[in-house]
């Protein structure tokens, strides 16, 4: 069964790769915009840390990781899940999805691998690039148990990332015009360039609670960042995998019954 | 195509606009819902104030300032520079041309159109910004509030003229949503959009006052905060009008050259 799943996965990944190597001025396309999207992720955290050293308990350093957490992270999301999920939504208007429902393998399996951008991974680079730079600054290396913590939360981050995109798409089979939703999904995960802690001073802390139990976007950002500073507590890496783990399965619910409640176009 | 057709078109290219507004409602709604970018600026400096004012922003003048951010923006926002990339793509520009009148007037009427639903979302957080931080949230004099609709037309004419160019360059690359995407950047940094560009260090200040950036959205936010007095108002409002008349003459003569180029494929 993994196995068999497994198989699938490695073609879908070659067919985008093939397709990856066929428009190969992508490659240097994708690597300057990343690198100007980079730019005004740091425009403002420049104009800030010229202003104060350290604001809310995060030096520029230390923020500087957290916008590298945000950029390695959207270049997994505009590079393996958005792709992808962008196409249930045509497949929705266009009734094709029945073609990927009557396959002898999971649906939702299916339409998140249908297509990656492999030249996205330019911002997976960025991000690492903004670590080295971080660590730089900061005057001292990662220690190795910061540095398995944070790799561990990359794994619960993407899947935090991975559901809630479920979730938006599950949205796609009630109000079909999707397309839109995902600039509010991106504008949405815009507050991730920012350690949760930021948002403490506003309406009595409401926003950090909301961004780390309702959307959790301090999970996906600031922990890992904190995990690589050493400073995150055991409880929090426990409470990240046991609340991604549980958001993940929630989403798939949701998907479940979303597909239940499809009827197909043609039908 | 003469001025004469022109004109009796626009009634009805108006009309058409705003029905077509009306029936996207869903859509514009969450388009306003995506532009939060000013919130999370907003909280962040916020959060940064809260031990000292920085410059002449307080945490109240924080609040005002990125309130009237998201007002200028949804009241100049325009995105032809896409739909004509989608048009020459498709051909449908086809129709377009055939048509008596040219089309640079039919999209700045259908953007126009837009403007009472944008009305609708822009004042309420006016009323909400004079709610939180008092009148100094809103111009205080007749003649400010004239300097104000002034900049806000001047910002929305270059919004709107650079996203016609841009969207012409598609006639000489084939797409052109990559520049689009670079001048989005340019814009984020240097409008004063995410900040005020007066807290930026005094050499990059003059270089932006020499820049289109600011008066797309700094000057009628610093216009409806009062930032200025009639002098420095109406200088700045002099360099505004100036690039409009630049970019309007750019616009045309891009446009011109390129529709030259347009063969149409389908439509």
């Amino acid at each position: 069964m993994v196995r068999r799943y497994l198989r699938l996965l490695g073609i879908q990944l070659k067919a985008s790769g093939l397709l990856a190597l066929q428009y190969r001025a992508d490659f240097f396309t994708e690597g300057v915009t990343s690198f100007f999207w980079t730019f005004t992720a740091l425009a403002p955290l420049f104009v800030v840390y010229g202003e104060r050293p350290v604001v809310e308990g995060w030096g520029f350093g230390e923020a500087l990781l957290v916008v590298g957490w945000f950029t390695l992270l959207q270049g997994i999301l505009e590079g393996a899940i958005n792709p992808s999920l962008t196409g249930v939504v045509e497949h929705i208007r266009k009734g094709t999805l029945d073609f990927v429902l009557l396959k002898p393998a999971d649906a939702q399996f299916l339409v998140s691998t249908q297509r990656f951008l492999p030249w996205r991974a330019f911002n997976v680079l960025t991000g690492l690039g903004l670590f080295v730079y971080a660590f730089v600054q900061l005057g001292r290396a990662p220690s190795l148990t910061g540095v398995l913590a944070s790799v561990l939360l990359l794994g619960t981050s993407t899947l935090l990332l991975y559901s809630l995109w479920i979730l938006t798409v599950s949205a796609a089979f009630f109000v079909v015009r999707v397309d839109n939703l995902t600039y509010l999904f991106t504008s949405i995960f815009d507050f991730a360039r920012w350690p949760s802690s930021m948002f403490q001073g506003v309406a009595k802390g409401a926003l950090t609670l909301v961004f780390t139990y309702v959307i959790p976007l301090a999970l996906m950002t600031t922990f890992p960042a904190e995990a690589m500073l050493g400073r995150l507590p055991a409880r929090s890496l426990v409470g990240a995998v046991v609340g991604s783990v549980a958001f993940a399965w929630v989403a798939r619910r949701v998907w479940l019954r979303s597909i239940g409640h499809y009827t197909s176009a043609s039908s | 195509m003469s001025l004469h057709t022109t004109l009796r078109a626009m009634p009805t290219l108006l009309r058409v606009g705003f029905a077509e507004a009306v029936a996207y409602r869903a859509e514009m709604f969450i388009w306003v819902l995506s532009t939060t970018l000013p919130l999370v600026n907003m909280v962040l400096w916020m959060a940064v104030a809260r031990t000292a004012p920085v410059g002449r922003f307080g945490q109240a003048d924080f609040v005002g300032y990125f309130l009237a951010t998201f007002v200028v923006r949804q009241l100049t926002s325009v995105w032809v520079a896409w739909v004509i990339n989608w048009e020459v793509r498709q051909g449908t520009l086809a129709m377009r041309l055939l048509r008596p009148i040219s089309p640079l007037w039919a999209y700045a009427a259908e953007n126009v159109a837009g403007f009472p639903m944008r009305l609708l979302v822009a004042v309420p957080v006016m009323v909400l910004s004079v709610v939180l931080v008092g009148s100094k949230a809103v111009p205080q004099h007749a003649w400010q509030w004239g300097f104000f609709v002034l900049a806000v037309l001047g910002g929305w004419a270059i919004t709107l003229l650079v996203n016609i160019a841009i969207g012409a360059l598609s006639f000489f690359l084939g797409s052109s949503l990559k520049v689009m995407e670079v001048w989005l950047v340019l814009f984020f940094v240097c409008s004063g959009y995410m900040y005020p560009v007066e807290l930026l260090p005094a050499g990059l200040r003059t270089l932006i006052n020499w820049l289109p950036f600011r008066y797309q959205i700094g000057l009628p936010v610093e216009l409806m905060t009062g930032a200025h007095d009639w002098r420095e108002a109406l200088v700045l409002l002099g360099a505004q009008w100036t690039w409009v008349a630049l970019l309007g003459v750019l616009t045309v003569v891009l446009w011109k050259q390129g529709v030259k180029r347009f063969a149409a494929f389908g439509g």
